[in-house]
């Protein structure tokens, strides 16, 4: 897959009942790249995973997702939704989560373990470090352990993309920073180009390779710190907007106005 | 007398191995799927269609898989949401379901004036009298169920822990879940029969959510809530033969039982 682009938009618009979402946008994502999403609840963010999935068509402009059309290589991709946890009483062990990522879409009986199968199991339980508690229920583990397991069900079938909706939410600070290394190591070792939704830059900005940056139906896409300035921001967001950079390194944003309660895409997959 | 001495015992057997096999599957996807109130629903439901059939003069079989097949499909269609399943209304919606039915039972319960069929075998179940012929007929409803889940067990396992993520992988779950409901409602229907309308969550239920508390694996789950409904079943044909107690009482206390102390000894590990 050397020279194919990961993701290719030119001249994407998204529209969802005939109103665009967000237009014009160009955006280029090289395999074994680590790309953030960012901008306000809304602003299009889980449309663009909607559309790069082949979900929802293009209303103008085109996409190509590992060189062909969105939703023709939804094998190749590791999807992981936007989630809130499984609840405790979910009676389903981490490894049987992980192994449904390989061949969860295959045909037959849920009991049939192959050598080769359960070895991948072991290998992206590995990559993730959860093999201390992969044979735990998964309703039992913390947030932070379910979140590997996850990534490790995306990564099971080897994908060359990863599309993550949000997969540091709901978790402490100290388990955004480890996920988020995690995910650069993977994205180095796999050669696979990740692609996450994010509330937050700051646990990502040791690791990230770029942002794209979702506000006001534009998109900017560059590295963190050409991105996330008091320049591209106001110009995005139409209004002035101050980003200030703390002692310790964290971006904070200033100024962002909210997005009208009607445009949520928050619970649109 | 020996248990096997009488052909309707051994009608009996043969009918509650087969009926305690359906329900123990059925029943194991059916609580990992949160969808126990369906499936109790459906339960209800076959008591108007049993009546009816009585009513009518067509064979009782006819009237419990018809009427519990019609609710099935007609909960899957009223709980159909944008992403599938939705379930704040699919618990609406049978909770409705099932007051009409109690009452259309009701009803033609009490314009029936035979004699072949009282309101506590219908509701509390009986073992004497099962024909060779209604064993042919679980047998033959066994046989589709159990095509179903050889076929599409993994897929439907994937889509019963993480729907978004199936969907995303190609799994069909738009289509898995008025299927299963469907299968649901077969084993349903299958099971009252036996047990009565009442207690079918007795092997419906129980096996399935003991096996659940003693393990996390699939497969063992599986095995283990076909061996606990299997034992249930012929203990309680057993006792109820030789105590002259009704059937429906020993099923329910030692499915009970075996929740219970599956309980304690999954709270001691």
């Amino acid at each position: 897959m050397t020279g194919t682009p990961a993701v290719e938009l030119r001249g994407a618009t998204a529209e969802i009942g005939g109103r665009a979402v967000w237009s014009g946008v160009d955006l280029t994502i090289e395999p074994g790249e680590l790309v953030a999403v960012l901008g306000p609840n809304g602003a299009g963010k889980s449309t663009l995973l909607r559309v790069l999935l082949g979900l929802l068509p293009l209303g103008a402009g085109s996409a190509t997702v590992l060189g062909e059309m969105p939703g023709h290589r939804n094998s190749d991709i590791g999807y992981l939704p936007q989630r809130h946890g499984f609840d405790s009483s979910t009676r389903i062990r981490g490894v049987d989560l992980v192994r449904l990522g390989l061949d969860g879409n295959r045909w037959g009986l849920p009991l049939s373990g192959g050598r080769t199968e359960r070895a991948r199991v072991e290998e992206v339980i590995g990559l993730v470090d959860a093999a201390a508690y992969a044979r735990r229920p998964i309703g039992e583990l913390s947030g932070g352990e379910q979140q590997r397991l996850l990534i490790a069900q995306t990564l099971a079938a080897g994908p060359e993309l990863l599309l993550l909706d949000e997969p540091l939410d709901s978790l402490d600070l100290p388990n955004q920073t480890a996920v988020s290394a995690l995910l650069a190591r993977i994205c180095r070792s796999e050669h696979v180009a990740v692609l996450l939704v994010a509330h937050d830059v700051n646990p990502l900005l040791a690791d990230l390779d770029r942002v794209v940056y979702i506000a006001g139906g534009r998109i900017v896409s560059g590295r963190p710190e050409e991105v996330i300035t008091s320049e591209t921001l106001s110009g995005l967001y139409g209004v002035p907007i101050e980003v200030l950079r703390t002692s310790d390194g964290r971006l904070v944003v200033v100024g962002q106005p909210e997005a009208p309660a009607h445009h949520s895409d928050r619970h649109a997959h | 007398m020996g248990l096997f001495a009488y052909p309707f015992m051994v009608n009996a057997l043969e009918a509650g191995t087969i009926v305690a096999l359906m329900a123990a599957v059925a029943g194991w996807f059916m609580v990992l799927r949160r969808q126990s109130f369906a499936g109790h629903t459906l339960a209800v439901m076959s008591f108007p269609g049993a009546s009816g059939a009585a009513l009518a003069g067509i064979p009782l079989a006819l009237g419990y898989f018809g009427s519990c097949s019609i609710a099935a499909i007609a909960i899957a269609a009223g709980s159909r949401g944008r992403m599938g399943r939705n379930r704040q209304q699919e618990s609406a919606v049978i909770g409705t379901v099932q007051v009409a039915g109690f009452a259309l039972g009701f009803l033609f319960l009490s314009l029936y004036s035979g004699v072949l069929e009282s309101l506590e075998t219908l509701l509390f179940g009986s073992f004497l009298g099962i024909t060779q012929d209604q064993v042919l007929t679980l047998l033959a409803v066994a046989a589709g169920v159990a095509v179903f889940f050889v076929l599409v067990g993994r897929p439907l396992l994937y889509a019963s822990i993480d729907p978004a993520a199936a969907q995303a992988r190609g799994v069909p779950v738009r289509l898995l879940e008025p299927a299963f409901l469907l299968v649901l409602g077969l084993a349903v229907a299958a099971t009252a029969q036996i047990t009565g309308v009442l207690l079918v969550f007795a092997l419906l239920v129980a096996p399935a959510a003991a096996a659940q508390r003693l393990t996390a694996r699939v497969g063992a789950g599986l095995a283990l809530t076909a061996a606990i409904g299997l034992a249930v079943t012929w203990l309680a044909l057993s006792l109820s033969y030789y105590t002259d107690y009704p059937i429906g009482f020993f099923i329910t206390s030692l499915g009970f039982a075996a929740y219970v102390v599956a309980h304690g000894i999954g709270r001691r590990r």
